[in-house]
C-alpha cells in the first residue's frame, strides 16, 4: 500500500475563503493509500515546507501531494522541499485548488467537492509516479540576440562583457532601432544619438560580438543550452569584406527621390543607401524594389539599364548577383528584443481587429504627422536639420496641436492597453517645439496624463509651465481649411466644444509589436498575447524569461516600454543568461519518452509523428547475432516530452515518464471512485 | 442510444427549472466533466482565469498533460465509461504549439474520433474540442460554461451505466 501525504494549503484566505480546507484534508485522509493528511495556512512558507519534510521522515511517506496554487507557481518549491527530505522530487505533485478552484467559484459546497476531486486525482496519479533522475545536458556558452535596438545592444554588450560570445541579428541594414531616430530623450532632454551611437560602435568593435545585420532568424532547433539557429543573411548586393563605407556609390545613384524609412517618409534616400550617416555597419545596401538595374532585370531586359554604383566603386564591392546566404550558429540561450512599431493611423490596417482613425485625415492632410515624424523634424540629423517646418509648404508652424492616445486605450479602435511612453514624449515634443519656435503655441488634447517614473511627473508639469496648453478631451474631426487644419474637439473640463486652427497636428500613436512577430514567436516556440507581445514566464517573478527554457525577452516586444525600462530588461536578461552559462552543465526535467523493447514491433509510427527527430532505430539481435527485429529508441537529449508518440503507438510500447497511461487512467478513475 | 434516467418517471406537468432542459432530465442535475488540457496554453489560460477571478461553472475537473498530442482518445472513452457526462479537450491554437506540431496531431486524431462517437453510443455534443491560449482566460470560462450548459441539456450520460454497475 502506498504511503502518500496530502498537504492542503489555505493560502492565507485565498483558498480557505471558498474551499473548506479542513474538510478536504479530512476527506483525503480517509482515502486508501493516504498515510497522512493535514492543512496549514501557508504551505509554501518555511514552516509549511518544514511540516512536509517532517511528515516525509516521520510517516515514511513515498509520495507527496500539495493541494495549493498552480504547479506553474510552486511545483519547483515543493519538489525541492521533498528532495531535501530525501524523497525523489518527482514523487511530489501539486493539485491546483486555487487558480482552478477557489478563485473561480463562489459556492463553497461545490468548490469544496471539486477540490476533493482534484486532490484525489493527483493522489491516484502519484501512486503510479516513478522516481526519476534529471537529465544532464551540456551548455554552449554563446548567446543569440534578436534585434539590434537599444535593448538588443544592451543585452549583447552585457553578455559579451561577461565573457561570453554573442551573435547579434538585426533585420535592418543598421543596428540602432527606433532610438536612433529620436531627437532628444525624456526626461533629461539629452540627445538620443549622442548616447546611442557610442554603444553601437562598441557593439561593432567588440571582439566577442558577431554582428549579422540585414539578417533574420529562419529556423531554430534544439533546446536550452543547445540551440542550433539558422539565420538568413539577406543579399545587400554589396560585399561587406570589400566595402570601406566611403559613400561614393550613394552620391552617384540616379534614384534620389525614394522616401527614407529612417526619416519616417519626410526625407529622401537613394536606391543604394545607408539608412543614416552613423549607421553600424556603415555598409550600403541596394533596395531592389527601387533600383533601376533590378527593375530592368525584373522586366526581363537582357542588358542592365544602370550599373553606375558598380562603376563608381573603386574597390569593386558591388555585386549584383549576390544571393541570400543561410548561416547556422550554435548558441545556448536567446534574447528576443525585436522592439515595436507604431500603430498605423489611416483606414487601411494590418490586422483585422484594428480600426484606424479615418476622421483625422492622416495620409491625406500632409501636415498631420505621427510622433516619430515629429522626432525627425526636431532632430538635428533630420530632413530639416532640426528646424520645425511643416511638410506641406516648409513654413514654420505657429500653432501645433498634439493628440494623445491615438490607438492606445481605445477599445473601439482595437487596442485597450496604455502605450505608456506617449504622455512623456508629447510633453517632450511641446518643449522641443517651443524651444525652437519661441512665438509658437503647443496645444495638447489628452485623456489623462500618466507620467509614473523617476522625474516624469515633474517633466510633464514643466511642459505645462513652459506654456503648452493642455486640454482634457478628445478630437472628433480634423479637416483642411485653406492653409490651416481645423481641429474639432471637446474640452471636458470647461464643457465646451473647441475648434482650433492648427498649422500642424502631431498624433501620439500607440506602440504595437513588430508585424510578423507571431511567426518569429512560433519559430522560437514562445507564446504571445492577443496583440502579439511576447508573454513573460511570470508577470512578477520571471519578467524576462519566456515559457521556453533558454529564451529570454527584453524591451518593447514584451509590452510598451521606454528606454530605461528596455535597458533594465536587457541587462536583466543578460545576467540571467550569464548565470545560466556559469553552470558546468544543465539539468533538465526527465519527462521524456521510453520504449518498451519487449513489446515494440518496429512500426515506427512514433518516428513519423516526432517533430524533434528523437526516435532512433535500434537492432535487436539474439546471442548468435541474428537480427530479431528493429525497434524504436528515444534519444533522451533530443526528446522534448510532448507525448505525441505515446498517443500514436498502436502497441502501447512507448511511455512518457510522468504522464504514463497508468497515471492518467488512475486520475480519471479517481473522480468516479 | 439512450439517455434515459431514473428521473423519467417525473410527471411531465411539473415546470422545469430550465426551459432548455430535455423533458425527463433531472432538475438540478450537475454534470461531471473532465477536461484534458495541455500544460502550455489551456492550463495556463485556466490559471489566468483564476488570477483574473473569472467565475465559471464548478463542473469541470482538469487533467494536465504536456500537449494535446499526448491525449489518447482512449482517455475520452475511459472518462465516459467511468461516468463522465462530458469531456473537454483543449490546447494551443494552430501554429502556437509549444512542441510545434502536437496540436495538429491532436486535431487530426479528434476529427476522426468525433465520427466514431455516435457509433460508441455517445452524443457528439458531450465532447468539446477547443483552442484556448495562455492569454484567453475569458475564453476558457466560456468553454467551461458552454460545455456545462450543453451537457446539462443532454442529461446524465447513462449509456455505459451497466458497465460500471457490475
Amino acid at each position: 500500500m502506498a504511503r502518500i501525504g496530502v498537504f492542503v494549503c489555505h493560502c492565507g484566505e485565498n483558498i480557505s475563503r471558498t474551499v473548506d480546507t479542513a474538510a478536504v484534508a479530512q476527506a483525503l485522509g480517509e482515502m486508501p493509500g493516504v498515510a497522512h493528511s493535514t492543512d496549514y495556512k501557508y504551505m509554501c512558507s518555511d514552516p509549511g515546507q518544514s511540516l512536509i519534510q517532517a511528515a516525509i521522515a516521520e510517516q515514511k511517506l513515498d509520495g507527496v501531494v500539495v493541494a495549493a496554487c498552480s504547479p506553474h507557481m510552486h511545483e519547483k518549491t515543493f519538489r525541492r522541499a521533498a528532495a531535501n527530505a530525501g524523497l525523489n522530487p518527482f514523487l511530489c505533485e501539486m493539485a491546483n485548488i486555487r487558480e482552478q478552484c477557489s478563485w473561480i467559484h463562489d459556492d463553497r459546497e461545490a468548490a469544496t467537492a471539486k477540490a476533493i476531486d482534484l486532490v484525489r486525482m493527483i493522489v491516484e496519479k502519484v501512486k503510479h509516479n516513478q522516481p526519476l533522475q534529471p537529465i544532464h545536458i551540456p551548455v554552449t556558452r554563446r548567446a543569440l540576440v534578436i534585434g539590434g535596438g537599444i535593448a538588443g545592444i544592451q543585452a549583447a554588450l552585457d553578455i559579451a562583457d561577461g565573457g561570453c560570445e554573442v551573435v547579434l541579428v538585426e533585420k535592418e541594414p543598421s543596428i540602432g532601432g527606433h532610438m536612433s531616430q529620436l531627437s532628444e530623450t525624456f526626461p533629461t532632454l539629452d540627445c538620443s544619438q549622442c548616447i546611442l551611437t557610442p554603444r553601437m560602435v562598441e557593439v561593432y568593435q567588440h571582439p566577442r560580438i558577431k554582428l549579422l545585420s540585414y539578417s533574420e532568424v529562419e529556423s531554430l532547433e534544439g533546446f536550452i543550452g543547445n540551440f542550433k539557429v539558422t539565420i538568413r543573411q539577406k543579399a545587400r548586393f554589396v560585399d561587406e569584406s570589400k566595402c570601406n563605407g566611403c559613400g561614393d556609390c550613394t552620391k552617384k545613384c540616379p534614384q534620389k527621390k525614394i522616401p527614407s524609412e529612417f526619416d519616417a517618409g519626410l526625407g529622401t534616400r537613394t536606391a543604394i543607401f545607408v539608412p543614416f550617416p552613423q549607421a553600424v555597419p556603415n555598409i550600403p545596401v541596394i533596395d531592389r524594389a527601387n533600383c533601376l538595374l533590378f527593375k530592368g532585370r525584373a522586366k526581363g531586359k537582357k542588358k542592365d539599364v544602370c550599373g553606375i554604383c558598380a562603376r563608381t566603386c573603386t574597390r569593386g564591392a558591388i555585386d549584383y548577383d549576390q544571393e541570400d546566404r543561410l548561416v547556422t550558429e550554435e548558441v545556448g540561450a536567446i534574447v528576443v528584443a525585436t522592439g515595436y512599431q507604431l500603430y498605423t493611423i489611416g483606414k487601411i490596417q494590418p490586422k483585422e481587429y484594428l480600426r484606424g482613425y479615418g476622421e483625422y485625415g492622416y495620409g491625406e492632410i500632409p501636415d498631420v504627422i505621427d510622433g516619430l515624424q515629429f522626432e525627425r523634424l526636431a532632430s538635428a540629423s533630420g530632413p530639416t536639420a532640426g528646424e520645425i517646418r511643416r511638410p506641406s509648404d516648409g513654413k514654420v508652424p505657429k500653432t501645433v496641436v498634439f493628440l494623445q492616445c491615438i490607438g492606445s486605450r481605445d477599445p473601439a479602435k482595437g487596442i485597450e492597453y496604455c502605450s505608456k511612453i506617449c504622455c512623456m514624449y508629447v510633453a517632450k515634443h511641446t518643449m522641443l517645439y517651443q524651444h525652437k519656435v519661441h512665438d509658437g503655441q503647443a496645444v495638447v488634447f489628452f485623456m489623462d496624463v500618466r507620467a509614473g517614473g523617476k522625474g516624469y511627473d515633474e517633466f510633464t508639469r514643466r511642459a505645462m509651465n513652459e506654456g503648452a496648453l493642455y486640454l482634457r478631451g478628445r478630437v472628433s474631426k480634423m479637416y483642411r481649411d485653406g492653409e490651416v487644419i481645423k481641429v474639432v474637439g471637446y474640452d471636458t473640463l470647461s464643457g465646451e466644444q473647441i475648434v482650433l486652427d492648427a498649422d500642424m497636428v502631431v498624433l501620439a500613436t500607440a506602440m504595437m509589436p513588430q508585424l510578423g512577430i507571431e511567426s518569429l514567436a512560433q519559430t522560437l516556440s514562445v507564446s504571445y498575447d492577443q496583440y502579439g507581445f511576447i508573454n513573460e514566464a511570470h508577470p512578477k517573478l520571471r519578467p524576462v524569461e519566456t515559457n521556453t527554457a533558454g529564451v529570454f525577452v527584453a524591451g518593447a516586444c514584451q509590452a510598451p516600454r521606454d528606454i530605461p525600462d528596455s535597458v533594465a530588461m536587457a541587462s536583466a536578461a543578460a545576467s540571467k543568461i550569464l548565470s545560466l552559462f556559469s553552470n558546468a552543465e544543465l539539468s533538465r526535467e526527465p519527462m521524456v519518452a521510453h520504449v518498451n523493447p519487449a513489446t515494440c514491433t518496429g512500426c515506427f509510427h512514433c518516428e513519423r509523428v516526432c517533430h524533434f527527430g528523437a526516435i532512433q532505430r535500434k537492432e535487436v539481435r539474439d546471442r548468435q547475432g541474428n537480427l530479431i527485429k528493429v525497434i524504436a529508441e528515444v534519444n533522451e537529449g533530443v526528446c522534448q516530452g510532448c507525448g505525441t508518440c505515446q498517443a500514436t503507438c498502436p502497441s502501447k510500447s512507448i511511455e512518457l515518464a510522468g504522464f504514463t497511461d497508468a497515471q492518467v487512467f488512475s486520475a480519471i478513475n479517481a473522480i468516479f471512485a | 442510444m439512450s439517455t434515459a434516467t431514473t428521473a423519467q418517471q417525473k410527471p411531465q406537468a411539473e415546470p422545469l427549472a430550465d426551459p432548455g432542459l430535455k423533458p425527463g432530465v433531472a432538475e438540478g442535475f450537475e454534470p461531471k466533466i473532465i477536461a484534458f488540457v495541455c500544460n502550455w496554453c489551456t492550463y495556463t489560460g485556466a490559471d489566468l482565469a483564476g488570477t483574473s477571478r473569472i467565475q465559471m461553472a464548478p463542473n469541470v475537473r482538469m487533467i494536465r498533460l504536456p500537449c494535446t498530442g499526448r491525449i489518447d482518445p482512449l482517455f475520452v472513452i475511459k472518462a465516459f465509461e467511468r461516468g463522465a457526462d462530458g469531456v473537454i479537450v483543449s490546447g494551443c491554437h494552430p501554429a502556437d504549439c509549444h512542441y510545434a506540431v502536437g496540436n495538429y496531431h491532436a486535431r487530426r486524431r479528434f476529427a476522426i474520433f468525433r465520427d466514431l462517437l455516435e457509433f460508441l453510443g455517445i452524443e457528439p455534443d458531450r465532447l468539446t474540442f477547443s483552442w484556448v491560449s495562455a492569454s484567453e482566460g475569458k475564453k476558457w470560462s466560456e468553454v467551461v460554461n458552454d460545455a456545462t450548459q450543453r451537457v446539462k441539456k443532454l442529461g446524465p450520460f447513462a449509456a455505459y451505466q451497466s458497465l460500471v454497475d457490475k
